[in-house]
């Protein structure tokens, strides 16, 4: 067995055992945090195909941003798990029906994938994938690349749609007028005549 | 010269004699060679720190313990270990002690692609500047978990603020990045660096053409580390000591290297992106000065890391809504549009590997 | 491989869409609340000048980035009534939106968005090009349908809409992997090819597979019975003019979307997928005109509806024959129209603080206002299926392309449900002439004339088609390639 060969199932021991986990962990925090995990391990997965940018890009986008502000809701809101966990059971079977049919679909893919099995064309060039993957992206994909760019856009709007709401009486600063503010528009120097001598008791 | 000394003496012997393990072997020795000067950098860093903001509050710093004080930051190490490591009853204790190891690692781990010289780096991997912005956003996780799991209300509020700040820093970061490796034509990290050489010394570094990104990466970087006067995470006036709150002894040690050692990574990552590494500062053609070499790195990397003291010295902490304010309605946009900028500056070729 | 000035020229009209409300953003955001209408007149001309740019364009059928993106007649023909549909739901929306202080520029603007993804949706080219513009599209109707966000209806109804949708993409998504897996490309066209070749191979059932989440998730997307739970619930939720806009334009792009990806992908398995449409077709039928006759509120009815019409519209795709797509594009856009006049009359009744979305609203509305009332029995009595009007020959169409193919026993069903449906239709006619009005006061029509007007050319828009339906009808045949 050589060592790479034993990496993967070391890495694919831990992705199994810890996707599992999310799914059965009583702590919402826990189960976010082996989502993490579970991100981690298909990353090094990925790394150990040679697809270091996908490896990279999923450890930035998922574990770096995504995850962060997911764990970040999850510890605010302090969800009771028990009443989500209630149909737990009662739904297995279900769930199990699915999860093999999706299994019978994906072992029936690999297996037309091994029957007519042809390498992938190597790059000419000798590109980095960084480099392919970027050409593909403007090149052929330039299009859904671009409504991509768009869907996110409606994101955007969307989100401030349902969330910004300008409430009155709310004080807040402009760092503008702060700063440009002036001395004499602060502080008002009055002349007083000095007290004359023995004026005072 | 550095790498081929080291490489005929120890890498080739130790391969020659072990094989595979050997080469394990290299690989230890050569993280080791790493992680052992950040840890003693670190203390002289701290050192260093109270050196400088002693004498800009107008007072000694530390002068007692060892020659000028310098043995003073291996005292407290010695205390802190010393004492005693106190966990809260109700705290989540899997995840507490973890959470350090989990802020610590990724600190480290980015050291792995930062070229001290040419040639001389522990892996020259060809996406390094997207592994070094991956392990740093990783950061954040001790952070939040060390909030999160000491279940004490100043903890989890630093928390939350670190992943608020951490995650809205790192788009301008990235963006700032990206201007980066479109004008190097590269991701990888000795490349930028050899973009950046040529006769003009300094000035063929990227903080040139990039100037508004060069601003925003460093200020950013301040902010990814949760230091003055982005502290919020912190925040001693409001939140006691923020997400670090409940850990005392070892565990603390542990963040406080961690937050000196992503400090002294963000001086480095700063001088390499955008001050041109290991290239001179000089034109190459004055000779000995003109020279290409680690100790240019170290030097620019000390005038940033120098940086970071003097804002803590000398700004006000930010308000939590002007941090947002700013890394949101200022650097992002500021950072789009010079990315546009940076486009152009290498598609008219004014900008770009090998030119001026 | 890489991109050409050429493919700018085909995608013309799209990319000037997505420049104009990207103007229309910058100016919403400078203008005072006030000048609102500004952003609604200057959506309004983007579509137009949309349209203008479809029409006019002459150029031959091709494909452009990579394949990516399809310029033919079918498309230009989804398109145009695409638009034109759309500039109805603009006009209907304004006064309605106005007395409910949601008249805000991001109704336009995602109303524009979503315009975009049914342009691409329907042009797509390839597996991609289908699920981004389907997101496009999708993404702004679930933020639409929470526009009125301080309702709790409105936002359990976005809510649903969301969570089921999202499921549906995955549904969808996981079916496009399938058949990607299967052949090894995205591209439509190559798909044709290699599903065509692979009868009987290993491929095929892995094929078969992938179809039955594909066709899944295009009934969730349809709303076709058995996936049907949402779309009550968010006709109901959502402000009436946001539904008059989720009703009507995107079942043309839905149609669109199913015709890309059956026949256009597909078309080799035919004999799969038909049988999967016609159980959807029956169930669809039964389920939508059953359960419209108990409904009170005409929204919940006219969700029902929506759902047997999808019945008739997955009847004439599933015979797979190009007279059997074309009479489903007819039916497509006929519904379309008469939708956005069903609602468009809803939204022409209420007024601020009366939603007028019970059937009881428009008892005796024929003393009240004749005219008015004359618009929404044409709309019904249409709707219904009832000669001459454009809904009727619509059914027709579809009926005489399945009896062509041979589907008799599916006629039959779809006949006995079509009288069944009558039914509820003629009940809003009968409390709109015979009942006595709940108020004796005469109904003055709001101030707003292009409403009035665009609803009265909507209208009549459905006896004219209905009498003269030979050009569409051709246009539609010869879109299609059918003789």
């Amino acid at each position: 067995m050589s060592f790479e060969l034993i990496l993967f199932y070391l890495f694919a021991t831990v992705l199994t055992v810890a996707a599992l986990g999310v799914i059965t962990v009583k702590n919402s925090v826990h189960a976010a945090l082996l989502l993490v995990l579970t991100f981690f391990t298909a990353a090094a997965l990925w790394l150990l195909l040679q697809a270091e940018f996908l490896a990279i890009a999923l450890v930035l986008v998922y574990v770096g941003a995504v995850m962060v502000l997911f764990l970040f809701v999850v510890m605010m809101l302090d969800i009771k798990v028990e009443p989500l966990r209630e149909g737990f059971v009662r739904y297995l079977p279900i769930g199990a029906i699915v999860a093999v049919v999706m299994l019978v679909e994906m072992l029936g893919l690999i297996g037309l994938k091994t029957m007519s099995a042809q390498a992938l064309p190597a790059d000419p060039a000798g590109a980095s994938n960084t480099a392919w993957l970027g050409k593909a992206l403007f090149t052929q994909f330039l299009l859904p690349f671009e409504v991509a760019a768009v869907i996110l856009t409606v994101a955007l709007i969307a989100a401030v749609m349902l969330t910004l709401r300008r409430r009155v009486g709310v004080k807040s600063q402009d760092p503008a007028k702060q700063v440009a503010v002036k001395a004499s528009e602060r502080v008002r120097i009055v002349k007083m005549e000095s007290a004359s001598k023995g004026g005072t008791p | 010269m550095l790498s081929n000394f080291f490489h005929s003496w120890i890498h080739d012997p130790l391969i020659a004699h072990a094989g595979t393990f050997g080469l394990v072997v290299w690989l230890v020795l050569c993280i080791l060679a790493i992680a052992v000067p950040v840890i003693l950098t670190v203390a002289l860093y701290v050192w260093w720190e109270r050196k400088v903001l002693g004498w800009m509050h107008v007072r000694m710093g530390p002068n007692s313990v060892g020659p000028a004080g310098l043995a003073q930051t291996f005292a407290d190490v010695f205390k802190l270990l010393l004492k005693e490591y106190f966990m809260p009853q109700a705290a989540s204790k899997f995840l507490f002690v973890v959470a350090p190891l989990i802020a610590l690692v990724p600190a480290f781990a980015a050291w792995a692609v930062v070229p001290f010289d040419d040639k001389v780096v522990l892996a020259d991997v060809n996406a390094g500047l997207l592994y070094l912005l991956a392990m740093t956003s990783l950061g954040v996780y001790g952070i939040i978990l060390a909030g999160w799991s000491s279940n004490s209300k100043y903890a989890m509020l630093g928390a939350m603020r670190s992943a608020a700040q951490v995650v809205s820093y790192e788009i301008a970061m990235g963006m700032a990045l990206v201007g980066v490796l479109i004008c190097a034509g590269s991701l990888n990290l000795s490349d930028i660096v050899r973009a950046q050489g040529g006769n003009w010394g300094i000035f063929n570094g990227f903080w040139l053409p990039l100037f508004p990104l060069f601003l925003v990466y460093f200020i950013s970087g301040v902010a990814e580390t949760n230091r003055a006067p982005f502290d919020v995470a912190e925040g001693e006036s409001e939140i006691v000591a923020g997400f670090h709150v409940e850990y005392s002894g070892a565990p603390f040690a542990v963040f406080f290297l961690t937050e000196y050692a992503n400090m002294i990574l963000i001086s480095f990552l700063a001088s390499v992106l955008f001050l041109g590494g290991w290239n001179s500062i000089f034109p190459v053609s004055w000779g000995f000065l003109g020279a290409p070499g680690w100790w240019w790195l170290f030097v620019k990397a000390f005038f940033f890391a120098f940086f970071y003291l003097w804002f803590r010295a000398a700004f006000p902490r930010y308000r939590y809504d002007q941090i947002m304010r700013l890394g949101w309605k200022v650097f992002v946009p500021i950072t789009i549009v010079w990315v546009l900028v940076a486009g152009c500056l290498v598609y008219f070729d004014i900008v770009g590997p090998g030119k001026v | 491989m890489s991109f050409s000035i050429q493919d700018l020229q085909l995608i013309l009209p799209e990319a000037f869409l997505l420049f104009a409300i990207c103007a229309v953003i910058a100016v919403d955001l400078v203008i005072k609340p006030a000048q609102r209408d500004a952003t609604h007149w200057l959506s309004i001309g983007v579509v137009v000048a949309t349209l203008l740019l479809v029409i006019i364009d002459r150029s031959a059928d091709a494909r452009g980035f990579s394949g990516m993106f399809v310029h033919d007649a079918v498309a230009r023909l989804l398109k145009v009534f695409i638009l034109l549909v759309t500039i109805a739901v603009f006009v209907y929306a304004r006064t309605y939106l106005k007395d409910r202080k949601l008249f805000v520029g991001e109704f336009h603007m995602l109303v524009l968005f979503a315009v975009l993804g049914m342009m691409l949706l329907v042009s797509a080219g390839s597996l991609v090009m289908i699920y981004v513009g389907l997101e496009l599209l999708t993404l702004s109707s679930y933020a639409l349908v929470a526009l009125n966000r301080d309702s709790p209806l409105s936002s359990e109804a976005a809510m649903k809409y969301f969570v089921l949708g999202a499921l549906a993409s995955g549904i969808l998504l996981y079916g496009m992997s399938m058949i990607y897996g299967a052949t090894g490309t995205l591209d439509l066209q190559k798909i044709h090819a290699v599903a065509s070749l692979a009868a009987g191979s290993s491929h095929q059932t892995l094929l078969a597979f992938g179809l039955v989440f594909l066709v899944a998730g295009i009934g969730f997307k349809f709303g076709a019975a058995p996936f049907h739970m949402w779309l009550p619930d968010v006709y109901q939720g959502s402000p009436t003019a946001v539904t008059t806009f989720i009703g009507s334009a995107p079942k043309i792009a839905a149609f669109g979307m199913a015709w890309r990806l059956l026949d256009g992908a597909l078309g080799g398995l035919h004999p799969h997928w038909g049988e999967m449409l016609a159980v959807l077709a029956v169930l669809s039928l039964a389920i939508g005109n059953v359960v419209a006759i108990a409904q009170t509120n005409l929204k919940r009815m006219l969700a029902y509806s929506t759902i047997s019409h999808v019945g008739f519209l997955l009847l004439g795709l599933a015979n797979g024959t190009p007279s059997g797509y074309a009479a489903a594009m007819f039916y497509a856009i006929a519904y379309a129209i008469m939708s956005a006049a069903a609602f468009g009359s809803i939204q022409l009744l209420a007024r601020a603080g009366f939603e007028a979305e019970e059937i009881d609203d428009f008892k005796g509305l024929n003393q009240r206002n004749p005219w008015y009332a004359f618009v929404v029995l044409l709309v019904m009595a249409s709707l219904a299926g009832i000669p001459p009007l454009f809904g009727f020959f619509a059914k027709l169409l579809v009926l005489k392309a399945a009896l062509d193919a041979g589907m008799l026993w599916l006629a039959i069903v779809a006949i006995v449900f079509a009288i069944v449906g009558a039914f509820y239709y003629l009940r809003v006619i009968k409390v709109m002439y015979f009942d006595p009005p709940e108020t004796k006061d005469t109904l003055a029509l709001p101030q707003d004339i292009p409403l009035r007007w665009v609803l009265s050319i909507n209208g009549a828009a459905l006896l004219f088609l209905g009498l003269f339906f030979g050009p569409l009808l051709s246009w539609c045949y010869r879109a299609m390639g059918a003789g």
